[in-house]
């Protein structure tokens, strides 16, 4: 995952809302990936609970969007925020997928996406020396924390699954 | 790069297919997808200048799940079909996936004199020390002491060093990149397309469900300590010591590419050559 020496330089509010709008757009392409290995591999709940995150977080790129007001927060997304050598801060980690996992499982990727973000904002707010561009991080703060007492409140519905959660009676290693 | 002409204004989604990849969820080919197609969108490249050529084996799926021209070809043959194919068509950018059964044992053969006839093409080499598509059996790039049930043990032979061969047989670009860098895996992979000749990029990519134990490499990955040298000794110095977890463009060479003129390239009456296929 990205390194914060990695993150993009935010010196302006329209630096900071493409990055917003970027990591958005980003969580909704990682979680639409997710959704259709899921189908590939015929595991219709996660398909849905990856969909329904990958919406979720596309309003919130809508609003972001609106936001900008006359800024074109896409274009201004394409040029300027990209997250180092790895991953923006809301891509669920494609590496931790499995073909049985549970809605918990899916549950956590999305906690620790919704963390990282926090944990961004929150640095801009730290760092940042220009008012504005302070005053807006601190609203995305708000947000991301909302999102993250969210994801925890889903979580006391799917629990943690067996640990037997991966056996898989007719197994694709064949050799064993 | 002789091919990139033309400058497009596409987004990495915009260079996908419609098809939905069958690869095992946690896959590492899913990045290498991802850097494919941010890598065609920083560069600008029009989908229909793009050639992406492959062989037999997970990694050689990537041609259906792009939009750009593609050509899945039988096992370890992809370079001799992609070298073809540039010699006959100079202006498309071609791309050849390949991974380390097909690209190291079957095509091993190929992969040498690819290297040596510097063709401005680049390779790719999924490479995650096993066959995955035939359930396991251990790879030219397999540990020796890696157990399966095939060969209780481990195989017990030394893996076969692909960047330090590439060096030796003359490819003019080599890197290493780890798939679960995408970005950093897609600015190597522009930078490769650009690089007049043979570019060579092995891109540690693992297997979740047969080599469960590569989830490590996340860890053990990091940016090669020193730039990236033009002088073959330092850089055969570099590879031989390495330990095969150091990322980023570690040769890039200077020898012009070969393109060899086709004749009666552009102008060839088909109609001629049917009849010389007349039963």
């Amino acid at each position: 995952m990205s390194k914060t020496s990695d993150n993009p330089k935010v010196s302006s509010l329209n630096d900071l809302l493409a990055v917003a709008y970027q990591i958005e757009i980003d969580a909704v392409e990682r979680y639409n990936v997710l959704a259709d290995q899921m189908e590939t591999h015929n595991n219709p709940e996660l398909v849905k609970i990856f969909r329904d995150l990958a919406r979720a977080e596309g309003i919130h790129g809508e609003e972001i969007r609106r936001l900008a007001g006359d800024f074109d927060v896409e274009n201004g997304a394409r040029q300027f925020a990209r997250f180092g050598r790895t991953d923006s801060p809301e891509e669920a980690e494609l590496g931790s997928a499995h073909y049985l996992m549970t809605p918990w499982h899916a549950l956590q990727l999305s906690l620790a996406g919704e963390k990282r973000a926090l944990a961004y904002f929150t640095f801009i707010v730290e760092t940042t020396k220009d008012p504005k561009v302070k005053a807006m991080a601190a609203e995305l703060v708000e947000e991301e924390a909302e999102h993250v007492n969210l994801v925890n409140r889903l979580l006391h519905r799917y629990p943690p699954p067996r640990d037997s959660w991966a056996e898989d009676l007719d197994p694709p290693v064949s050799q064993e | 790069m002789s091919s990139v002409s033309t400058r497009f204004a596409c987004k990495p989604a915009d260079y996908k297919s419609d098809l939905k990849p069958i690869w095992c969820p946690g896959c590492g080919d899913y990045h290498v997808l991802m850097s494919f197609t941010r890598a065609f969108a920083q560069l600008g490249l029009a989908p229909e200048k793009i050639a992406v050529i492959s062989g037999i084996g997970c990694s050689s799926r990537i041609p259906a799940y792009t939009n750009c021209y593609g050509f899945h070809g039988v096992h370890g043959r992809s370079l001799a079909l992609a070298a073809g194919l540039k010699v006959t068509r100079p202006d498309l950018t071609v791309v050849v996936a390949s991974g380390d059964g097909d690209g190291y044992s079957i095509g091993g053969n190929h992969f040498l004199h690819a290297c040596r006839r510097n063709i401005d093409m680049t390779y790719v080499v999924m490479d995650n020390r096993i066959y995955g598509m035939t359930k396991g059996q251990p790879s030219p790039t397999t540990e020796p002491e890696f157990d399966t049930a095939l060969t209780p043990g481990g195989t017990g032979v030394a893996p076969f060093h692909p960047l330090v061969v590439a060096l030796a047989s003359g490819a003019n670009f080599i890197a290493r990149c780890f798939s679960g860098e995408p970005n950093e895996t897609a600015d190597v992979l522009a930078e490769a397309i650009k690089h007049p000749g043979f570019s060579f990029i092995e891109i540690l990519s693992p297997c979740v469900t047969f080599r469960p134990d590569e989830k490590e490499w996340k860890d053990q990955v990091r940016p090669a300590p020193v730039a990236a040298t033009d002088d073959q000794g330092k850089a055969a110095r570099r590879l031989m010591t390495d330990d095969g977890f150091n990322l980023g463009v570690l040769y890039r060479g200077n020898r012009a590419p070969f393109q060899p003129a086709v004749v009666g390239a552009g102008d060839t009456d088909l109609s001629e050559l049917e009849k010389d296929f007349e039963l």
